[in-house]
C-alpha cells in the first residue's frame, strides 16, 4: 500500500535541470533541492496513526473484590508507529548530477531523482554537446583566466576588430575539428566514416580532450565581447583558457567573466528551474515535461525516418564537407 | 535400610584405586538390582561408564538448582560433591549418598512412574536414563510450580496472568520501549520528537530512566509555572531534553535570576521557548554573559535586555564567534563603534551570523552597489537576507537601468525595499517589470 508521500515520490523520479547561481558550489545546490524536495514528501499528511484494540481495567474495579468482569474495551493509537516516533517517511532521497559545473560558473545543471540516476549513465555514454555563453572582456589577463583572479598582464585592445576576432575563432574552430576526426577512431576514408559524417555522428569514443565543435562571436563591444560555444568533454576552466588564448592570438590579452552554460544535450535554460522554484511541485512539473517530451521526441523521431527514406538519394550525393579537407 | 557392602569400603580411607571405583560402580548397580533391576556384567560396564561420566559432567556444568526428587538429588549431590573434593575422591560419602539415593530412588519410584519404566527395563542403558532424567527436570519442575496448559482457570485469574514485558535489551530505536514507558508515551503525547532525539547520544537511555511522576512532572509543571505556553513544551524537550535532569532548586534560582535583571516574566517565558537550553546554564553563566554583551558593546542596560529577549540564543552560545563577529564588522568591515552598537541594537543576528556571509554581503553593497558605511548603517536588516537574493535583484535593477541608491538622487530605491520586498511587490513597485520577466532574467546571471 503506498502512502500519498510514496505516490508523490514516484511522479518526482526522472531527469531535471536547474539553474545553478555563480559562486555557489554544485553540491550545495544538489543539498538545497534535495531538502526542499524531502520537505515537500514529508510535508504530504502522514497516515494517521493505527489504532489498536485494548482490554483496560477499570481502576476502580482492583479495589473492589467483586467477582464480575470490569473490562473495558478501548480502542488507543499505537504510540510506536506515532509519526513523531518513527521518524518522516522519507529521511533522504538519491539525487544524482549530471554534468558538473564548477563554482564560478553558471547555468544548466542537470539532476535526477531516485530512479532517474540509472539514466545518468546513458547520458554520459552519448556525445550530447553542451552549449556554454562566454562573457569576456580585452585589456588583462590573469592567473586563472577569470576576472577575480590575480591581475599578470595588462594590455591595449583598440586595434582589435570583430573581423579579426572572427578570424582566430575560425582558426580554433578549425583545430578542433581536426581534433575530433583524429579522436573519432574511424578510417576517413571508409564508407562508415561517411555514414556517420552525414547523420553529424563523428565524434570522441568516450574521454578524449575537450573538442569545441561550434565557436562564434554573439556580441561584441571592445573590451567586451559575448562567446557561443558548443563542445564536448569540456570543463569550464578550459574554456576560460580558450579566451584567454584568443586574447592572446590577437597580440593582445582577455579574461573571462563568466562562463553560462545554455544548454545540457536536450535540457536547455528554457526547462530550467530557478531557485524559487526548487521545489516538490515544480520539480515534479518539470520531471513529467522531461517524460513528455522524451516521448514526443520518439515518435517525431519515428516520423523523421519515414521522411528520410523518401530523400535519402538525394543526400547521398553532397558530400559532408569535413571530409573534403 | 543399611547395605553393608556398600558401607565396608567407607573404611578403606582415601584413597581411590580403579578396582574401587569397580566396587562402587558394582555396589551402585547392586543397589539398583535392589530396585528391582536386571543388570547383567554388560549393563555393570555401562555402570562403570556411567560413573565416570557423571564426574566429567559435574565438572563442567553447576550443580542443579533445585533438588526435586531422588534420581535429581543423586545428581545434584554427586556433582556438588564432585565440586568440592575433585581431587580427594571420598567413597564413603559417595557410599552414603549412594544409600540415600537408593531410598529416595525408592520413594520416588513410588512418586513418578516414569522413573520407574526407566528402572525397570533392564535392556536400557543407565546413559540414557540420565538424559531422560535430565529431559524430565523441567517437567517436574512445571508439575510443581506452575498450571498446566490444559487445566482449566477461571477468569479471575485470567485476568491476573500477565504477560512478561517483552523489552529487548538493547534497541537502537525508542520505538521498542513507548508501550512499556510512561515518560515516552507522555511526551510523544506533549509532541516531542522522539525521533530526533534518539539520534542523540545517550539521550535515549537517559529517557528510559526517568520517572514520569518524580523526575518528569514537576519540571513540566515549572515550565508551565513560569508561563511557557503548552505547545511550546514538545519544542523545548525536542531541543534539549536535559532540562529533564536539571534539579529544581537550580531552575528556580536561574528563573528568579533572569527576573532579578528586570526581565518580566512574560519576556523569561518567551525567552525559555525560543532557547531551550536558556535554563541548563549556571547563573555565574548567564551573568557572564549579560555583564560581556553590555560591556562589549557599552550598551545601556535596557538595550542589553532588548537584544537578548529577541535572540536569547546569545545568552546560550559561546562567546568566541561573536567577539570574532565584532572584529570583523570593526576591522574589516571598517564600522565605528557606534555603527556597530546601532547594527547590533537593530538587527541582533548579526552577532550569531556567519562571518564569511557578513563580508560577502558587505562586499556587495560597498564595492558593487557602492553604498557607503552610513547608509547601510541605516537599514541593518541587509545583514539578515540572503547574498543571492540582493545579488539577483540588484543585477536585474542595473540591467533595467534603475539601481540607483543613493538618497540625494531621483528615483532612490531604499535598500529596505530592496532586500526585504516579496518577489511580486519588487518586480511591480521597484522594476515595475513582470515577475516572469524576473524569473527569464535570472537565468541569464
Amino acid at each position: 500500500m503506498a502512502t500519498l508521500a510514496v505516490s508523490m515520490f514516484r511522479r518526482l523520479e526522472g531527469l531535471f535541470c536547474v539553474v545553478k547561481p555563480s559562486g555557489v558550489h554544485w553540491k550545495l545546490v544538489r543539498d538545497n533541492v534535495e531538502k526542499n524536495l524531502l520537505k515537500g514528501l514529508n510535508a504530504a499528511p502522514p497516515q494517521s496513526c493505527p489504532q489498536q484494540v485494548r482490554f483496560l481495567r477499570d481502576p476502580g474495579a482492583d479495589t473492589e473484590t467483586t467477582k464480575s468482569l470490569t473490562l473495558s474495551v478501548a480502542s488507543v493509537p499505537v504510540l510506536s508507529k506515532h509519526p513523531l516516533v518513527t521518524g518522516p517517511e522519507f529521511q533522504r532521497i538519491q539525487v544524482g548530477v549530471g554534468h558538473r559545473l564548477d563554482v564560478s560558473s553558471s547555468g544548466v545543471l542537470v539532476l535526477a531523482v531516485g530512479r532517474g540516476n540509472r539514466v545518468f549513465n546513458d547520458l554520459y555514454e552519448t556525445r550530447v554537446t553542451r552549449d556554454y555563453t562566454l562573457e569576456c572582456e580585452f585589456g588583462s589577463a590573469t592567473d586563472d583566466f577569470s576576472d577575480t583572479g590575480r591581475v599578470v598582464e595588462r594590455s591595449t585592445y583598440d586595434h582589435i576588430t570583430l573581423d579579426k576576432l572572427n578570424r582566430v575563432l575560425a582558426m580554433l574552430q578549425g583545430a578542433h575539428q581536426k581534433a575530433l576526426l583524429t579522436y573519432s577512431n574511424v578510417d576517413l576514408r571508409s564508407q562508415e566514416a561517411y555514414e556517420l559524417a552525414v547523420q553529424g555522428l563523428l565524434g570522441p569514443e568516450g574521454k578524449s580532450v575537450p573538442i569545441l565543435t561550434g565557436l562564434r562571436c554573439v556580441h561584441f563591444q571592445p573590451p567586451n565581447f559575448t562567446l557561443e560555444v558548443q563542445c564536448l568533454n569540456e570543463t569550464q576552466k578550459y574554456l576560460r583558457k580558450v579566451v584567454h588564448e584568443t586574447g592572446l592570438e590577437l597580440r593582445s590579452t582577455a579574461v573571462c567573466k563568466g562562463v553560462r552554460r545554455t544548454r545540457d544535450g536536450l535540457f536547455t535554460l528554457q526547462q530550467a528551474l530557478t531557485r524559487h522554484h526548487w521545489t516538490a511541485p515544480h520539480v515534479t512539473r518539470a520531471v513529467q515535461q522531461y517524460y513528455s517530451s522524451k516521448k514526443n521526441k520518439k515518435t517525431r523521431a519515428v516520423a523523421d525516418r519515414g521522411d528520410r527514406i523518401t530523400t535519402t538519394g538525394g543526400e547521398c550525393d553532397e558530400q559532408p564537407p569535413n571530409l573534403n579537407q | 535400610m543399611s547395605f553393608p557392602q556398600s558401607l565396608s569400603p567407607a573404611e578403606h580411607g582415601h584413597h581411590i584405586p580403579v578396582h574401587k571405583l569397580v566396587t562402587m560402580s558394582s555396589s551402585h548397580a547392586l543397589l539398583c538390582l535392589r530396585c528391582r533391576s536386571h543388570l547383567s556384567s554388560k549393563t555393570m560396564a555401562a555402570t562403570l561408564l556411567y560413573s565416570t561420566q557423571v564426574r566429567h559432567y559435574a565438572t563442567i556444568t553447576n550443580a542443579a538448582p533445585k533438588i526435586q526428587n531422588g534420581l535429581l538429588f543423586f545428581r545434584g549431590t554427586h556433582r556438588t560433591m564432585q565440586k568440592w573434593k575433585q581431587h580427594m575422591f571420598c567413597f564413603s560419602d559417595f557410599a552414603k549418598h549412594l544409600e540415600t539415593e537408593t531410598k529416595e530412588v525408592k520413594l520416588a519410584e513410588k512418586l513418578s512412574r516414569t522413573d520407574v519404566v526407566v528402572y525397570e527395563s533392564p535392556i536400557l542403558p543407565i546413559i540414557d536414563a540420565v538424559s531422560v532424567n535430565e529431559r524430565q527436570v523441567p517437567l517436574d519442575l512445571d508439575a510443581t510450580d506452575e498450571l498446566s496448559a490444559l487445566e482449566e482457570i477461571s477468569d479471575e485469574e485470567a485476568i491476573s496472568i500477565t504477560l512478561p514485558a517483552a523489552m529487548p535489551p538493547a534497541s537502537t530505536s525508542l520505538r521498542d520501549y513507548i508501550d512499556k514507558s510512561e515518560t515516552l508515551s507522555n511526551l510523544v503525547q506533549l509532541g516531542v520528537n522522539l525521533w530526533k532525539l534518539e539520534q542523540r547520544p545517550n539521550v535515549g537511555s537517559m529517557l528510559l530512566r526517568l520517572n514520569y511522576k518524580t523526575d518528569v512532572a514537576p519540571r513540566l509543571l515549572f515550565l508551565k509555572d513560569i508561563g511557557v505556553e503548552d505547545s511550546r513544551l514538545g519544542f523545548i524537550i525536542t531541543h534539549n531534553p536535559y532540562i529533564l535532569t536539571e534539579s529544581l532548586e537550580s531552575l528556580h534560582a536561574r528563573v528568579n535570576y533572569l527576573k532579578s535583571k528586570n526581565f518580566n516574566s512574560e519576556t523569561v517565558a518567551s525567552m525559555v521557548s525560543r532557547a531551550p537550553y536558556l535554563l541548563n546554564f549556571s547563573v555565574k553563566r548567564l551573568d557572564n554573559r549579560l555583564g560581556f554583551y553590555q560591556q562589549q558593546l557599552q550598551l545601556s542596560a535596557s538595550n542589553t535586555r532588548n537584544i537578548v529577549a529577541r535572540l536569547p540564543r546569545l545568552l546560550c552560545g559561546s562567546l568566541e564567534p561573536v567577539k570574532e563577529n565584532l572584529k570583523v564588522c570593526k576591522i574589516e568591515l571598517g564600522f565605528k563603534e557606534n555603527e556597530i552598537q546601532h547594527i547590533v541594537i537593530a538587527v541582533p543576528k548579526v552577532l550569531t551570523a556567519n562571518k564569511r556571509k557578513l563580508t560577502q554581503i558587505f562586499d556587495l553593497l560597498h564595492n558593487t552597489m557602492k553604498v557607503p558605511h552610513h547608509l547601510i548603517t541605516k537599514f541593518p536588516q541587509v545583514f539578515n537576507t540572503k547574498y543571492l537574493r540582493i545579488r539577483e535583484r540588484h543585477l536585474f535593477l542595473e540591467y533595467l537601468g534603475k539601481a540607483q541608491y543613493d538618497p540625494a538622487l531621483p528615483s532612490y530605491i531604499s535598500l529596505d525595499c530592496l532586500v526585504s520586498l516579496p518577489d511580486e511587490t519588487f518586480c511591480t513597485d521597484l522594476a515595475s517589470a513582470s515577475l516572469e520577466d524576473f524569473y527569464l532574467f535570472q537565468k541569464t546571471i
